[in-house]
Order: structure tokens, then sequence, then C-alpha cells
């Protein structure tokens, strides 16, 4: 499984894997913003982690396609298939080097943008955890979202579009939990548990049916 | 078999699609006609009716609203027993059953849509409330029309679209109650006091009554498009059997040639 | 405007998209149908036609 995973990072991060590309796409989609709602530092800080976060929930999804494309193309998803170790497990260890290729990126690019939307200390590191906690999700639900469109030549924009309306509860959490740290009233911890555990529940699902639909779309 | 019998016995019988075309034949008239008295009685009872004191003729609308909002849940439901019955049972009309309905789902869910935003007008004085049922059922809206979407862009193999679209509605079926309580989390963090809750008085039973009856009609509409869109469905696929058929037929002709 | 307007407008709504659903199904309906006929008129049939059987 190791190999699998450091393969999987070093084909990721090699040109032409795309790694990269997310961050850029986070940093543009978030620079974008000031020019839309203005320049105005207090809106900005008082909507910078909402925007961190659906930057980030779009760059994880804007990779997704090419979880198992790639592996389909060149034949190897059929011999991923017919391993001894379960698809299951195979899936999950793809999912987690993908998520180390592009999500830990945009955990890591978080803050600084954090700075350009005028976030305090305490805002940027809410915004930082919630992501470090809230993307694995994303990347586990959008594999099966993957799985299913494995199949079509142009499945990246469906992947989102069936992705998205299951990402929700993260986006939801993710921002009410930095909510929540910014302002004092509302406690920290409820939403931040709740995230972890939608985190926890999409590593079982996503892998269940992610490889569930690998196999039905291969036979 | 030299005398099909085409009496259905038992529930497996259903997997034959000559059979359950024949069983369609003979009853969808018969499902369509107590539609339309349903909705004839129903439509009675919802204008006869007297309005209610708050909300005024606005009630009224509460009649169609509710079924359709009702539907777009149950629509969902039969599609996510359908995915099972496909992954887990193959019966073979399942996936027919889910492809057919998740447009009278989507259709149902923009009837609830949009009387809902005709009946908040004038309620709450804006088309659009981030209500948590209104947007819960706007994220079904999206669910269905994604399942679409997979469904048209996999048009030319319609078996495996059915089977990844099965582990699609089912992964959905799983989010829809993370769905709902995150949205309903949210609601009570944003939502500003001023709006009207629907569900805070007991409905009187002068509103139950016509409620009832347009609920059982709107579901026996429900049914009756859809066993009548399998339908379309299975001929849909005959047809593309017959053509591919058809096709390898001249293809062997014209090398034998 | 009056309640009697939003009333009749949801009613038409919800009738005119129950009236393209049924719309839907009735044409798709006669286009199957119309397509099977002319496969069969040209001699293309399902092997079990005969037997009302399938397979």
């Amino acid at each position: 499984m190791i190999p699998l995973l450091l393969r999987d990072i070093r084909l990721s991060v090699r040109a032409g894997g795309g790694a990269l590309i997310g961050v850029l796409f986070f940093m543009t989609v978030v620079a974008v913003i000031p020019f839309g709602v203005g320049p105005d530092l207090n809106l900005l800080s008082r909507i910078g982690p909402a925007i961190l976060w659906i930057g980030a929930l779009l760059a994880a999804l804007l990779g997704l396609d090419r979880l198992f494309q790639a592996e389909r193309e060149d034949g190897s998803l059929d011999l991923l298939l017919m391993q001894e170790t379960p698809l299951v497990l195979t899936v999950l260890v793809k999912c987690l080097a993908h998520w180390i290729a592009t999500g830990l990126p945009l955990v890591i690019a978080a803050p600084l943008l954090g700075l350009f939307m005028n976030m305090d200390e305490v805002a940027i590191g809410a915004t930082t955890l919630t992501l470090l906690a809230g993307t694995p999700a994303i990347t586990f639900i959008g594999a099966a979202g993957a799985a299913i469109a494995v199949a079509l030549p142009r499945g990246g924009l469906l992947v989102s579009i069936l992705v998205l309306p299951l990402a929700i509860p993260v986006l939801i959490f993710g921002v009410s939990a930095v909510h929540a740290a910014i302002e004092d009233p509302a406690p920290f911890l409820p939403p931040f548990l709740i995230l972890v555990a939608i985190n926890l529940f999409f590593a079982v699902i996503g892998p269940v049916a992610a490889a569930a639909a690998l196999r039905l779309s291969s036979d | 078999m030299s005398e099909p019998s085409l009496a259905i016995r038992k529930f497996s019988d259903l997997a034959n699609p000559t059979r359950f075309l024949a069983l369609v034949a003979l009853l969808w008239p018969w499902m369509a006609g107590l539609t339309l008295c349903l909705f004839a009685f129903g439509l009675y009872l919802s204008f006869a009716t007297l309005g209610d004191y708050q909300q005024g003729e606005t009630v009224r609308i509460m009649y169609i609203h509710v079924p359709a909002a009702w539907l777009s849940m149950m629509c969902y439901s039969v599609m996510a027993v359908s995915a099972l019955g496909t992954l887990v049972w193959r019966h073979p009309l399942a996936d027919v059953s889910a492809k057919a309905a998740a447009p009278l789902g989507a259709c149902f869910t923009l009837i609830a849509l949009i009387t809902g935003s005709l009946w908040g007008k004038p309620m709450w004085g804006t088309w659009w409330v981030w209500d948590a049922r209104l947007t819960s059922v706007f994220v079904l809206f999206l669910m269905y029309l994604g399942l679409i979407a997979l469904n048209r862009a996999m048009a030319d193999d319609p078996t495996r679209a059915a089977k990844v679209g099965a582990v699609l509605i089912l992964v959905g079926f799983v989010n829809i109650p993370i769905i709902k309580f995150s949205v309903e989390w949210w609601n009570t963090l944003h939502q500003p006091a001023s709006v009207v809750r629907l569900d805070g008085p007991t409905i009187d039973p002068e509103f139950l009554r016509p409620l009832m009856v347009m609920a059982v009609a709107f579901t026996l509409f429900f049914f009756t498009l859809h066993v009548l869109a399998m339908r379309n469905e299975i001929l849909r696929r005959r047809i593309s059997v017959l053509r591919r058929h058809a096709a390898r037929a001249v293809g062997r002709e014209g090398s034998d040639a | 405007m009056s309640h009697a307007f939003y009333v009749t407008l949801s009613y038409l709504s919800a009738f005119g998209i129950a009236l393209g659903l049924v719309l839907w199904v009735w044409l798709d309906h006669r286009g199957r149908q119309k397509e099977l006929a002319r496969l069969e008129a040209a001699g293309i049939r399902r092997r079990s036609a005969h037997s009302g059987e399938a397979q």
C-alpha cells in the first residue's frame, strides 16, 4: 500500500500531474473575489473564511476527475481491480495520496490567502484547522463521483455537479466552526467535531461507493 | 413454450419485461382514470373549503405544494429501492424503474419549489428565503438534475449507466439526512427571526381532508406516469437492441457478398 | 397583488408541469411505437416476437 501511495503522490506532483494547478486555481479564485465585492477590508475580513472555504472546495473538486482516469487510460485500473488486496483499501490509499498531493497544499496556502482577506490570527488558524479536517472529506466523497464518471471521456464537469450537493454539509460545518471561533458566544467544538465526524463517515462511504462503481463500470 | 401465459403469479415474474408490458397495458387505463377522478374530487374539495383566517386564500396553494414536496421525497425513495434492486437482486426492471423515475422526481420537486415560492411571496414578502426546508428541497432538485445528467451522458450504454447511477443514488440517499441536518443547523445560525414558520400551528381537519385526497391523487399520478415511462424505456432498449442486431446482420451479409 | 393571483399562478404552473410530463410520456411512447413499427416493416423483429416470450 505504501508503494502505491508514494507512486500516486509522485505521479501527481510531477509535471502534468495537476497538483499545483489546484493551488493556483485556489489563489486565483480568492484573488478575484475582492474585485467582485470591492476592497472594503471590513467586509473582506467578515466573508474571508467563507471565501477561503468555497475556493478550497472548488479547487479540491477541480482535480478529482483525474483520480482514476489516468489509470483507466493506461490499463493499470484493471490491475488494481484484479489485486488480492480489497479494492476499497486501494481506493482509500489513492484518496489519501490525492489529498496529500492536492488537498494539503490548499491547507498550507490558506493562511497566506487569509492575510489577503484581512483576517485576524484566530480566524486564519481556525480556517486552516477546519480546512485540514474538511478537505479529506471532499476528496473521499469526490472519489465516489470520480469513479462514477470514470467511463466518460469528459467527466470532469459532471463530477463537480454530482459531488457539490453532497459536499454542502462539509462547507456548512467548516464555515460555521470558523465563525464560532471568531464570534465568542458560539462554541467552536460542536461544529468542528461534526465536521470530523462527517470526514470519518465519508472516509467509509466514499471508498466503498467508489470501489463498487469501479467494479460495476469495468464489467 | 408453445402456449405462453402472461399471468403474473409471483413478484419475480415481473422481471420478464414482456409480462410487465402486458400488465401495464392492462392496468394503466384504470390507474389513469382513478387518478383523474381523485384529482377532480381533490380539486373540488380544495376550492370548496374555507380559507385560513391568517393566510387567506393562499392556503389553497398548500394542497398542491405539500403533495408535490411529499412526492419529491417519495420518488427518491423509489429510486433508492430500485438502485438496491439493481445492485443486490439484479432485477432487470429495477434500473429501468430508477431511470424512468428521475425526470418525474425532478418535475415534482420543481412543482414544490415553484408553488413554495409563490406561497412565500404573499406570506413572507419575498420569492425565496433560505429556509431550511426550501434549501434542502433545492439541494434535492440539484441531485435529481445530476442523476439525469449522468443518465444522458452515458446514454449509449444504459446498463452501465444504470449500475453506476445506482451507486450514486444510494450515496445520495445516505447523505440526505446529513444534508437535512446540516442545512437546519446552518439555518438556525443565520435565520432572521421574522420569518413565519410554516409548521407552527397544527393543521385544521378542514384543510386536512383536501390535502389527503390531493396527496393520494398525486401519488397515483406519479405511479401511473412511472409505469408508463418504464414502458417507454423498455421499448427504447428493445429498439436499440434490434438496431444493433440489424446492423450486425447487414455487416454479415456485406462480408458474404 | 391579490392572493388569488398567486393561487391561480401556482395551480397553473403545477398544471403546466404535470401536462408537460404527460405529454413527454405520451409522445415518447408514440415515437417508440412508430420506430418499432418501422423496424418491423423492414423485416427486423425480435426473435421471440411470435411466442411472446422474452428469451
